[in-house]
């Protein structure tokens, strides 16, 4: 074979192994707008974060806007220390609250952000006060029992 | 009592064995890395390697990745109903095989395609004396035959693994949405939603670039090694193939462990 088909040959294949990366990159690998840009980390103390996992969505209006940093437990307080890191270019009030939400029946946990009308936007470090902590089935039906059972009237 | 020194005897020959072949494997790396340069600059030399292993393992690649993906499809399809999730298909088919099944089936017919070949072809210039020759006319055979079968292994393996995840995913579109008729933006969005550039696709390509080194070395290794007989000739190829998936299969192992803990 000749030197210029066989460059040829080599140079095909090695366009249609970029191509096929590119692929992988553009067309299936979607969500990577937040693990390359900058962002800022902002805390959220919770009192249950039921199955909140790293990484999970932060989203706000249903919009991805941040993930999940990392979750550990205050011993002091008892509570679920929670990082969140938001896009650099996403600004929101001081007195935002955060909750956990769940996406469909049996979906993934994601923070759900609703902004405040404070003036001032959240910095780097700062501490969401205004938490709503996951919803646990089993409490949920445990009380929803224990109404019921207070609801109906004693029989004579 | 005899019997049982000769058992022994024979277990500590094959520990030493084992380990002079390992050390021997390692300096033979080591001086490879060290005259890699002169190869380059010779390029020509390597551009024709990836040639023999990259181009000419694309069609059992591609039809190879096509497949994958095809089974991928029903098999996931078939389970995700149960749960009524068929939307999730995407999303399964495109993460096992940008994690596992791209990297781990691509390098292990890389090994068989290519792998074997570049055993058989040092071996035997090993056994017509080629080799010899060569260092005869001042011409270093590590430099001048393994470096460039080495960098051309090394080279193709991720592209030809991104080809194969490419094509696999291809295949589960195929099934999933022409023919079985899963929603075709559920398909790509719920994908796109869950796959992350670094974290799924970076890593099965630091995978394949970590197994095509891994098998463009034992292929190298195991002709330059070899007995020069038309027996030994036989058996190292059998052995780049068998110690190639093995490798293969334990540094995935590793490698997963270390890049999807689940965190």
């Amino acid at each position: 074979m000749s030197r210029t088909t066989l460059d040829l040959w080599v140079g095909v294949f090695v366009a249609l192994g970029f191509a096929a990366l590119v692929f992988l990159a553009m067309k299936v690998g979607g969500s990577s707008e937040l693990s390359g840009a900058s962002t800022y980390a902002v805390t959220a103390p919770f009192d249950n974060v039921g199955g909140l996992k790293p990484r999970a969505p932060v989203k706000s209006a249903g919009v991805v806007v941040g993930r999940v940093g990392d979750i550990h437990f205050d011993s002091r307080n008892f509570r679920a220390i929670v990082r969140i890191d938001l896009g650099e270019h996403y600004k929101f009030p001081r007195d935002t609250s955060a909750s956990i939400l769940t996406s469909g029946l049996l979906g993934e946990q994601y923070i759900g952000l609703d902004p405040g009308a404070d003036t001032e936007t959240l910095k780097d470090g700062d501490v969401l006060e205004i938490t709503q902590s996951a919803v646990v089935l089993e409490k949920l039906i445990g009380q929803f029992m224990f109404n019921k059972a207070a609801e109906t009237p004693s029989r004579p | 009592m005899s019997a049982l020194a000769g058992v022994l005897r024979r277990i500590g020959a094959m520990t030493v064995d084992g380990l002079w072949r390992l050390g021997f494997a390692t300096r033979f790396f080591l001086t490879l890395l060290r005259y890699s340069g002169q190869s380059f600059r010779r390029l020509p030399l390597t551009i024709r390697e990836i040639y023999f292993s990259g181009v000419l393992s694309l069609l059992i690649i591609l039809v190879s990745g096509l497949f994958v993906g095809l089974v991928l499809g029903l098999q996931g399809y078939d389970i995700l109903q149960r749960f009524g999730s068929s939307d999730a298909l995407g999303i399964m088919v495109a993460l096992s095989l940008l994690r596992e099944l791209g990297p781990v089936v691509a390098a292990l017919l890389f090994a068989s395609r290519a792998g074997s070949a570049v055993t058989a072809e040092i071996g035997l210039m090993k056994t017509t004396e080629q080799l010899q020759a060569m260092d005869m006319m001042a011409v270093n055979p590590i430099a001048r035959v393994a470096a460039p079968r080495f960098w051309g292994g090394v080279i193709s393996m991720p592209l030809l693994a991104a080809m194969f995840s490419a094509m696999g995913i291809f295949g589960g579109w195929l099934i999933g949405v022409v023919a079985i008729g899963v929603d075709d933006g559920a398909f790509w969005s719920q994908m796109r939603a869950s796959v992350d550039f670094r974290h799924d696709v970076l890593n099965g390509v630091i995978k394949s670039f970590v197994f095509g080194a891994a098998v463009s070395l034992i292929a190298v290794f195991e002709g330059y090694d070899c007995q020069p007989t038309a027996e030994g000739v036989s058996r190292a190829i059998t052995r780049t193939v068998v110690s190639s998936a093995l490798a293969i299969l334990a540094l995935d192992f590793v490698l997963t462990s270390f890049m999807f803990r689940g965190l």
